[in-house]
């Protein structure tokens, strides 16, 4: 990457989520050159995979489109998808990035016009998704990607199909030569944004994630509702597809619990509050959704969110961890199982659907990449001996997004403090 | 009701909670509960107690001595270790229930015809006498436990598998005779005997 010069005052941000577009933004517009690092194809992290976001319920698309023209008419910022950072090394005012370029296999020259898709038969698992579609091998990761440009998926290279799509595009724009590259980076500060992951409900054994197709999690409910999701909004569950109206949600899956995360997740409760509102969006007053918690956690301005769910007579509240979970096989309905705190009441209650409210995990482990103190669960210390390495959004703390560009926001004043003493010593 | 009981109410008052922290086996984790409800849900028997073990944790901390040292609850568990498994405080849930049966049982507080009890009694007896359970003395001491009539009905009952047993070797019907018991039975008593000492004066139950 010959075209991109770093130095000792440039600001390396790693993730290209909401914080750390917000990050870059930001370190840019104070003057700052800006590196944006990230691993998928595509800008936008985990919010663009959301239906709608809390406490507005606007799109996701409305905050990320502000983003991209701020990160698009300037020129300090260096964006390189498919970059997977690999290696941190040196110190604060000389850091060294190293990454790997995965190959898109398709250059700048592409209009995203989709005739290497049309071309092409072979399917992969839609990862936009979280696997509850299938897409063509020759994609664009959805529909807002930014960059707008398709991706080949290694998997048809060498195959007479990546053939077809390099011959059906009329732009020269696929290179069925690209390899993967090894690139590294001076920079004197690094923003670490890499964000989350749900943390894997199989592992929560007695919930039979694994084992029963009408248990999911909540982010991929969140593609469930999705207009431009799987089953086009429709709320539709996956072993027969029948419209799931009684849909029960289990908060805490995973997280708050010494077998699996030791941390409160901090926004799935809200989450599943939300959802409760696609729910009634879709099914009016014939819907009915459960919310089994051992307490709601809707911290401080969300109060209002909530009390406005409680007054949804289409939601029912009951205070229990969930023991475990069988499945009628006749019918494909999930029933839970579990006693109530309040009046000790035992129950076997039948529902469509049953969504786990996953908790949130780091998404990368951050110590094999680079020397910096992290927390219990692996979150980045926001105020650890890290040098110029600064923790924002979800890779510092479980948080929702307006904490998250809080946190960037509050990351990039203290990179900035730092390049500037770099620039100030070399004169 | 026991001196030992009248002691300790005297010495904790209103404070079950302490007292169970004290002189229960694992009782110092019953603070650390946090009545999410997963250990009463995920009990096999969950349907016989009737308080699960969620609500014991919350009766001690409410200070009902009385209401769970009588009760027959925490005698139902059968030591699965479902509730274990899942709590996510990672709670001793099933040593607790244990110890709370066992301590109720030395203040003398315990339902007396409580099955589980009444068998733990005849096992303990049983084993102690010559250091190794004697079965066929065992098994007819529990199903007579109730009486002449009531022991014959259920040898009789059971006998399919009692003669099960027999042809596969588990049981040996000549065992009143045969029973040996370990070399050195005196020794045995003296370690128990010592043992009790030292548990009490832990906990407290010294005179
Ligand atoms: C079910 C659910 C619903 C939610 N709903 C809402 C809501 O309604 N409102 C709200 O405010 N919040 C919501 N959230 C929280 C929201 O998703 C997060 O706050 C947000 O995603 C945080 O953004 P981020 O940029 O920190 O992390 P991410 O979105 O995870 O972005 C991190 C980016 O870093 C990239 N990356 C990872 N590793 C590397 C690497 N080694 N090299 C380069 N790049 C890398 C990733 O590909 C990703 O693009 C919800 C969460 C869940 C679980
Ligand atoms: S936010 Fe709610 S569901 Fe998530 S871990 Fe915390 S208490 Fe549990
Ligand atoms: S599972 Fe553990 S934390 Fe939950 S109610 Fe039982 S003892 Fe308390």
């Amino acid at each position: 990457m010959a075209d991109v010069v770093a130095t000792n005052e440039t600001i390396v941000v790693i993730g290209g989520g909401i914080s750390g577009m917000t990050a870059a933004v930001e370190a840019a517009e104070t003057g700052k050159d800006v590196i944006l690092l990230e691993r998928a194809p595509s800008l936008g992290g985990r919010v663009s995979q959301l239906y709608k976001y809390f406490p507005k319920l606007c799109h996701p698309t409305c905050g990320m489109e502000i983003n991209l023209r701020r990160l698009r008419g300037n020129r300090r910022i260096k964006v390189l998808t498919l970059a997977e950072v690999q290696k941190v090394t040196g110190e604060a005012g000389n850091y060294q990035v190293t990454a790997t370029l995965h190959p898109r296999f398709v250059n700048e020259n592409c209009t995203a016009c989709g005739a290497c898709a049309e071309a092409v038969t072979a399917e992969i698992d839609n990862p936009f998704d979280y696997g509850l579609s299938r897409m063509k091998a020759a994609y664009l990761p959805f529909t807002m990607a930014h960059p707008q440009r398709y991706v080949i998926d290694p998997s048809l290279i060498g195959t007479e199909e990546a053939q077809k799509a390099k011959d059906a595009c009329r732009y020269d724009a696929i290179d069925l030569d690209m390899k993967p590259e090894t690139v590294t980076f001076s920079a004197g500060a690094i923003i670490w944004a890499t964000g989350w992951r749900p943390y894997d409900a199989a592992k929560i054994q007695p919930y039979g994630y694994d084992r029963y197709a009408n248990v999911i999690t909540s982010v991929e409910f969140e593609r469930l509702a999705d207009t431009r999701g799987p089953t086009g909004g429709r709320i539709l569950r996956p072993s027969d597809g029948k419209e799931a109206k009684n849909v029960a949600f289990i908060q805490c899956a995973g997280s708050r619990d010494r077998n699996h995360l030791t941390h409160c997740s901090r926004i799935c409760c809200m989450a599943s509050l939300k959802q409760t509102t696609y729910m009634r969006e879709r099914f009016g007053d014939d819907a009915q959704s459960s919310i089994y918690y051992i307490d709601i956690r809707a911290i401080d301005r969300f109060e209002d969110f909530y009390q406005k769910v409680q007054a949804d007579s289409t939601v029912k509240f009951i205070k229990s961890k969930v023991a475990n979970i069988t499945e009628d096989e006749a019918t494909g309905d999930v029933i839970l199982h579990g006693v109530d705190t309040e009046g000790y009441h035992r129950y076997d209650n039948r529902h469509d659907l049953c969504v786990l409210a996953v908790g949130m995990e780091p998404s990368v482990d951050v110590r094999r990449i680079a020397d910096v103190a992290v927390d219990a669960s692996g979150f980045i210390e926001v105020n650890g001996p890290n040098g110029a390495i600064f923790g924002a959004g979800c890779a510092a703390n479980a948080l929702d997004v307006n904490r998250s560009v809080q946190s960037a926001t509050a990351s990039v004043l203290r990179a900035v403090q730092v390049v500037n003493r770099v620039a100030k010593a070399e004169g | 009701m026991s001196d030992l009981n009248t002691t300790m109410v005297n010495e904790y008052r209103s404070n079950f909670l302490k007292e169970v922290e004290a002189n229960v086996e694992e009782g110092r984790w019953v603070k650390m509960c946090m009545q999410c409800g997963v250990c009463s849900g995920s009990c096999p028997l969950g349907p016989a107690w009737e308080h699960p073990p969620q609500e014991i944790f919350m009766m001690i901390r409410a200070g009902k001595r009385d209401e769970v040292l009588k009760s027959e609850s925490m005698w139902m568990c059968t030591s699965c270790y479902n509730c274990i498994v899942r709590c996510p405080r990672e709670l001793p849930i099933t040593h607790i229930m244990h110890g709370l049966a066992n301590y109720a049982h030395r203040l003398g507080l315990a339902p007396k015809m409580n099955p589980t009890r009444r068998f733990a009694k005849i096992f303990w007896d049983n084993i102690v006498k010559s250091g190794r359970v004697n079965e066929i003395e065992l098994s007819l001491r529990l199903y007579f436990m109730d009486g002449f009539k009531n022991g014959v009905e259920k040898a009789w009952s059971m006998k399919d598998i009692g003669l099960g047993m027999l042809k596969a070797r588990r049981l040996n019907p000549l065992g009143f005779v045969t029973h040996k018991g370990c070399k050195d039975t005196k020794g045995i008593h003296r370690m128990l005997k010592k043992a009790r000492e030292i548990e009490d004066r832990r906990k407290g139950f010294a005179a």
